[in-house]
């Protein structure tokens, strides 16, 4: 692989931001859990992304390692997330996260 | 140049899959795009000259996790009365103000941007670099990595045992 | 001895913890030996402390420190306890007269569920009064002054779940905190200016920085008076001792004829080198014990209660005190106070004998011919009433002779004094012996059931012989006082001063017993219905501080009561509570909201870190 016309960095971190702030947008405004923990996935995503472009940028496999590590926690978050989901649906009988708001003030 | 290209395509697969992920009304076709755009991003890890982390991408994002969650819609098993939720839920007004917060946190990050300008290395970094790195240095990390997994599998499966008692001694 | 001295006031102390400690439990003999037991001690170790005293070829007085109080930048105080010829009569008097009371509410009491209670406050009141006569300065003497106020106030309100025995109570403490707080300002006030507050180290002084007559002095005095007339219940603080009588019988015998408000008196006599530098206040005193004996006396005479008739007696005579002091005759007035303690204790005891026996029964009205049926009571109460009106030869007699005679040698005002003085001792004779021959001859109204046991009768024998005897007892005081003017017993004097008493008791014979004076034209009449409820509720004495203290009190305590002050307070917790509220609404429990507000810090936060915002 030449390394003739090389991706421009910004242009990653312009693509890991955009995801990022659409994953955001996911988490504010859907209503269902299951779309929200989507959305998380998506952010998660993102963030990996920056570590890979960080590893290109320095040449080294630290980015990738990384990588590998927020993998690892996104699987175990969306292990329990899942499961604190089946819950909620089993008490509250609805994926409506505004229904789980008994610790207002 | 072909890489550049790749990388513009790929990009801009991932961002639209990612929009419309976020914006169905039907969970599995929402969880479908979302895989779509993981497939995307691997790609894009791949023209940055990091190819075991697109094959990890793919085979334990899009392969594992993606798949617990087509396992939970299927067993929740919401249907009609699910995608009927969801067009009440979603109204357009809702948009407006989550996007307008975005769109500031979006218009901060060029501002950083604009200022630097670096380029890639564009050096590929195979599996074997990523071992020897990883069982290393970082052995540590694979140690800790592993115990938080066993900690996500007690969490999820205490989580999910269907006969818990609720206070009332009546099984859920 | 002197290590003895100490102990005094310690015994009476130690019989109140012992009872406070076993918290009522006692067997009652125990509880009646500790009470009656503590103050019998407390009485030996007095005498063994006079007869050494006196022993002496010169009786000279001493100190005795007991413990260092305080050690402050200028200012030294020790209780330390001052043995003269003074303190060893109020001993010998309260000790003395203190244990045949307690024997005697040995018997009195017995029935009743709070036997312990009542001694333990008994023994806690004579060490505070033991406290009080002991003193070496005004700071102890005014701590067993405190103590004994509470101890009149415990023992007045005993029977508190009646409501009017707690106003009782409540009304005699107020009142003499009142002249607590203007004794405390004359205290200040002499502290101030002589820098100690030892009796006898102010008595130099105060000679040595003033002259008679001096302002500050004066009104140093004035203030003493004021806590005084407190406590011995004289114009104008006198209002609280009728209604004191809500008490059992012995603690009007105890405190309210022997001891407590002797104090008073005391306390005068014992600062007696301070009141000669100011005339004016010694002037104060005589008009006060004199208008006091007059009015109290009016009122005994229209009183249908066997009580209230004692207590209005009781601030007569204790008037009389205050007159002798205000002449200078100061050891008149102690012998006085100890022959008053004689007689008043008997006629209570004999009082409470006779109300023991007839079902608590108080109206004088309601009893009659009980003179066959009840003979120690009688015989007490003859005897009582005799020496209280200063029939000849009785102690009583000696005492008022004395006073008598030395406000006739006083001059200015001795003229109106004595005057003052014979109208109240015939009115004292008239109602003294109104009380007894209503209730002891006559025709019985309420039968009595049998005569109290020897427990009660045998203090009121002893007592019933000091009051005949009492008035021999030559009282050690001569020392301590200024050398009083030689009386003066020749002339005319002495024998009208003799002759009034027997009068009043002929009056009351004429009056009562064999109404030969038509005194019903007197009482009928709309005037005399007017005078005799005048004097009745003591010259109005309560409806005045009702309309100038009491109504205006509660006014104000009526509109404050929101409690202007707690507005402040409640208004910032009310504030708090109203910020509370507001900002609770944006606790709403939508998680998609707490996500909005942690993008919108976000946003902000890299905003300021960049520098577009400034923070």
């Amino acid at each position: 692989m030449s390394a003739a016309l090389t991706i421009p960095m910004e242009h990653g971190l312009l693509l890991a931001a955009i995801l990022f702030s659409i994953g955001l947008l996911g988490v504010m405004v859907r209503r269902n859990i299951i779309f929200i923990l989507m959305s998380l996935e998506i952010m998660l995503n993102a963030c990996a992304m920056v570590f890979i472009i960080a590893g290109a940028h320095w040449g080294q496999p630290d980015g990738q390692i990384m990588f590998m590590l927020i993998l690892s926690v996104a699987a175990a978050e969306v292990a329990v997330g899942l499961g604190l989901l089946l819950q909620v649906f089993r008490r509250f009988d609805s994926l409506d996260i505004d229904k789980a708001n008994r610790m207002r003030g | 140049m072909i890489q550049l290209g790749l990388f513009y395509i790929a990009a801009t697969i991932t961002i639209a899959s990612s929009l419309l992920a976020i914006t169905r009304h039907n969970a599995s076709h929402a969880l479908i795009y979302l895989i779509v755009s993981l497939l995307g991003s691997a790609i894009v890890f791949y023209v940055l000259g990091a190819p075991f982390a697109a094959v990890l991408e793919v085979l334990i994002y899009a392969g594992a996790i993606m798949v617990l969650f087509v396992f939970v819609i299927m067993m929740l098993n919401l249907g009609a009365a699910g995608i009927k939720n969801e067009q009440l839920w979603l109204k357009p007004g809702m948009w407006i103000v989550p996007s307008l917060l975005c769109l500031a946190l979006l218009a901060e990050i060029l501002y950083l941007l604009n200022s630097s300008s670096q380029a890639l290395s564009g050096a590929v970094i195979g599996p074997k670099a990523v071992g020897i790195e990883l069982f290393g240095p970082y052995v540590l990390a694979v140690e800790i990595a592993s115990m938080l997994l066993l900690a996500g599998l007690v969490g999820a499966y205490h989580l999910g045992r269907r006969y818990l008692l609720d206070m009332r001694g009546e099984s859920i | 001895m002197a290590e003895f001295v100490s102990l005094i006031p310690l015994m009476p102390l130690i019989g109140f913890l012992v009872l406070v400690c076993t918290l009522g439990k006692l067997p009652r003999l125990w509880v009646g030996l500790v009470g009656a037991g503590s103050i019998a001690i407390a009485f030996l170790l007095v005498v063994l402390t006079g007869l050494e005293y006196l022993g002496q070829p010169e009786p000279t007085p001493y100190t005795v420190d007991v413990y260092t109080w305080m050690q402050l930048e200028g200012f030294t105080t020790n209780i330390s306890f001052l043995i003269d010829g003074l303190s060893l009569t109020m001993l010998s008097v309260i000790t003395g007269v203190g244990f045949l009371i307690h024997v005697y509410s040995a018997l009195f009491m017995w029935e009743d569920r709070d036997y312990s209670r009542f001694f333990s406050y008994m023994n806690l009141f004579v060490a505070a009064m033991l406290l009080l006569v002991l003193a070496d300065n005004l700071l102890v003497l005014f701590v067993g002054w405190e103590g004994v106020g509470l101890c009149s106030y415990l023992l007045v309100g005993f029977w508190h779940e009646e409501r009017a025995n707690g106003a009782a109570a409540r009304k005699a403490f107020v009142v003499t905190r009142i002249g607590d707080t203007a004794m405390a300002l004359g205290m200040f006030l002499l502290f101030i200016h002589l820098g100690t507050l030892d009796m006898q180290a102010m008595a130099r002084q105060a000679s040595e920085l003033w002259l008679p007559g001096d302002m500050v002095v004066t009104i140093a005095c004035l203030l003493l008076v004021g806590g005084a007339v407190g406590k011995s219940a004289q114009l104008p603080l006198q209002t609280w001792l009728p209604d004191a009588m809500a008490g059992p019988t012995p603690v009007s015998a105890l405190i309210h004829a022997a001891t407590m408000v002797t104090a008073g008196v005391y306390l005068i006599a014992r600062n007696h080198e301070l009141f000669l530098l100011a005339p004016t206040a010694l002037l104060t005193v005589a008009v006060i014990g004199a208008v006091t004996l007059l009015m109290a006396a009016f009122a005994a005479m229209t009183q249908t209660d066997i009580k209230r008739i004692l207590a209005y007696s009781t601030i007569s005579q204790i008037g009389y005190m205050f007159l002798a002091l205000g002449v200078g005759a100061w050891s008149a007035a102690i012998f006085h106070l100890m022959t008053h303690a004689f007689f008043k204790a008997l006629l209570f005891l004999g009082a409470g004998a006779v109300i023991y026996s007839l079902h608590h029964e108080h109206n004088i009205f309601r009893m009659g011919g009980l003179r066959s049926k009840l003979p120690v009571a009688f015989w007490s109460f003859m005897i009582g009433s005799a020496a209280l009106a200063a029939l000849p030869l009785t102690s009583g007699f000696y005492s008022k002779d004395l006073i008598l005679l030395a406000t006739y040698d006083q001059a200015p005002f001795g003229g109106w004094l004595l005057a003052a003085g014979m109208l109240g001792a015939l009115l004292t004779a008239i109602y003294s012996f109104r009380l007894v021959f209503i209730v002891f001859f006559g025709e019985a109204k309420t039968e009595p059931e049998a005569p109290a046991g020897r427990l009660m009768a045998l203090p009121l024998i002893i007592l019933s012989v000091l009051a005949l005897v009492g008035g021999t007892i030559a009282v050690p005081v001569e020392a301590v006082f200024p050398a009083a003017v030689e009386a003066d017993h020749s002339g005319w004097m002495p024998i009208i001063i003799a002759g009034v008493p027997i009068l009043g008791v002929l009056l009351a014979y004429f009056m009562y017993l064999k109404p030969v004076i038509p005194i019903t034209l007197f009482t009928e009449s709309a005037l005399g219905k007017q005078l005799i409820a005048f004097w009745y509720s003591h010259w109005a004495m309560d409806w005045i501080y009702d309309q100038l203290v009491v109504k205006p009190y509660c006014a104000i305590a009526a509109l404050n009561r929101k409690d202007i002050i707690d507005w402040f307070y409640n208004g910032i917790a009310s504030v708090l509570r109203q910020a509370h509220q507001v900002s609770i609404t944006s606790q709403s429990g939508q998680l998609r909201t707490y996500v909005a507000v942690v993008a919108a810090g976000l946003v902000l936060t890299i905003a300021v870190f960049l520098g577009i915002l400034l923070p």
